[in-house]
């Protein structure tokens, strides 16, 4: 496959463009809804320094967000804000282990959310993010492949942050590492759609977009379990659906309400 | 010769617009300015974004574009950010070392593993006797670390390097 070194170029050829932005859809709506769910947590996160460290790593996110909805506005899809604010549910790519909500009550009332909830999935989500970017830092697609490696540049503090946390929750009291068990069994049987690479997965292997889905696995799981002491049986499973193939939970509908208010409030307002 | 001194004029203007979170410390010496480019009266200057989600870049472009077009013989001047070239902090050169100095924050430290700890002297007393209080900072390119021989605490700039994929 020869290097695609613009959004035109990508544009010439029908099935290729579709497949580059489902795989551009996949990586915007994932950093997008896993930093929205992070955004709630502000004020909130267990002490003022994890405060300022957790909201760093979410803006942080939130570009990596905006930058790939930008790669699909050069190719036609759209305004960036319009992509991450206007679209239905049924048209989101993210896995719904990202959307999941943090727990009960809402960042306004009664925030009952949960940290080891927070902690497992912003792991395993990292380390995800990782493996994937890796899989496309050479793709086909030029402008793609830049960004890639521009988040790849930033991207290894967040994955040590999330890392240490794990580490040293699952070594804490009994109490902690019952907890952190836990979501990493609930993890196990939700998270498998993030692997899934939709319905134009075998368009992106054939584009040079993209590693299959059993390489993205298999480098993830070596990397997880160097730091999961009890690794669950079994492979992930996709208990919620795949959200890469449109299926999504309400707790996406509850993150898009919340998310968009502002935007919708005045769709024309200049910034 | 005349297109030499127009560069040359050109680079001393991007020496005296600075980072609008880094007070002093300008986007040239912060090694920000890829490429340059007259044609005629136009400018066209290709930068490179420090961390993406950096919430200064709209304010960095803007400046950049005033201070351009400030000068006579500019018609109009456009700035866009690249990706093609990656921002390391490596790029950035000694006079704006010795200046983030001056304002308690401590260049970053060479040799980063990326990933891994690192640490860096205290900008104050120049002690490495000194504790890192949080990798994330007020800013997305800093940190936050404490001084325990002169009891201060201060900021670094937090290592960024090409990320090698093995």
């Amino acid at each position: 496959m020869t290097a695609i070194e613009s959004p035109k170029q990508a544009l010439e050829n029908q099935i290729y463009a579709l497949a580059l932005k489902d795989l551009l859809y996949q990586l915007a709506d994932d950093d997008f809804l896993i930093s929205f769910r992070g955004s709630e947590w502000l004020g909130l996160a267990p002490h003022v320094e994890e405060d300022v460290a957790f909201s760093s790593i979410t803006q942080n996110t939130m570009g990596h967000a905006f930058l790939f909805y930008s790669l699909l506005e050069d190719l036609g899809a759209g305004d960036a804000d319009k992509l991450a604010h206007a679209r239905p549910a049924k048209e989101r790519k993210n896995t719904v282990y990202a959307e999941k909500r943090n727990g009960d009550g809402s960042y306004l009332e009664d925030p009952y959310y949960d940290w080891a909830l927070t902690v497992v999935r912003y792991f395993l989500y990292e380390v995800f993010k990782k493996v994937k970017l890796e899989a496309i830092t050479n793709c086909s697609y030029r402008p793609l492949a830049n960004v890639a490696k521009k988040v790849l540049m930033e991207q290894p503090y967040h994955l040590a942050h999330w890392r240490l946390w794990f580490q040293q929750l699952q070594e804490a009291n009994e109490d902690a590492a019952a907890r952190i068990q836990q979501r990493v069994e609930e993890a196990w049987r939700q998270f498998g759609d993030a692997f899934d690479l939709g319905p134009y997965g075998t368009e992106m292997q054939e584009a040079g977009l993209i590693a299959d889905e059993e390489t993205l696995w298999a480098a993830w799981f070596s990397e997880v379990q160097e730091v999961i002491q009890h690794m669950p049986a079994g492979p992930l499973e996709k208990q919620l659906g795949s959200g890469r193939f449109g299926e999504h939970t309400a707790d996406l509908d509850h993150a898009l309400h919340i998310l968009s208010e502002v935007y919708n409030s005045d769709r024309e307002a200049v910034w | 010769m005349e297109e030499k001194k127009r560069f040359i004029a050109i680079e001393a203007v991007l020496r005296t617009v600075d980072d609008p979170e880094l007070p002093t410390v300008s986007v040239f010496d912060l090694g920000m300015i890829h490429e340059v480019v007259i044609t005629g009266n136009h400018v066209a200057i290709q930068m490179v974004p420090t961390f993406i989600g950096c919430p200064a870049l709209d304010f960095i472009e803007r400046d950049v574009k005033q201070a351009v077009e400030a000068m006579d013989w500019v018609e109009s001047c456009s700035v866009a950010f690249t990706f093609e070239e990656k921002w390391s902090t490596d790029n950035i050169t000694d006079v704006a070392k010795e200046r983030l100095k001056k304002h308690g924050i401590s260049p970053p430290p060479e040799n980063y593993q990326p990933g891994e700890e690192w640490t860096v002297d205290c900008p104050f007393c120049g002690s490495d006797y000194t504790s890192m209080e949080n990798v994330f900072g007020p800013t997305a390119c800093r940190s936050i670390l404490y001084c325990i021989a002169c009891k201060n605490p201060f900021e670094a700039m937090k290592p960024v390097v090409e990320y090698v994929y093995e």
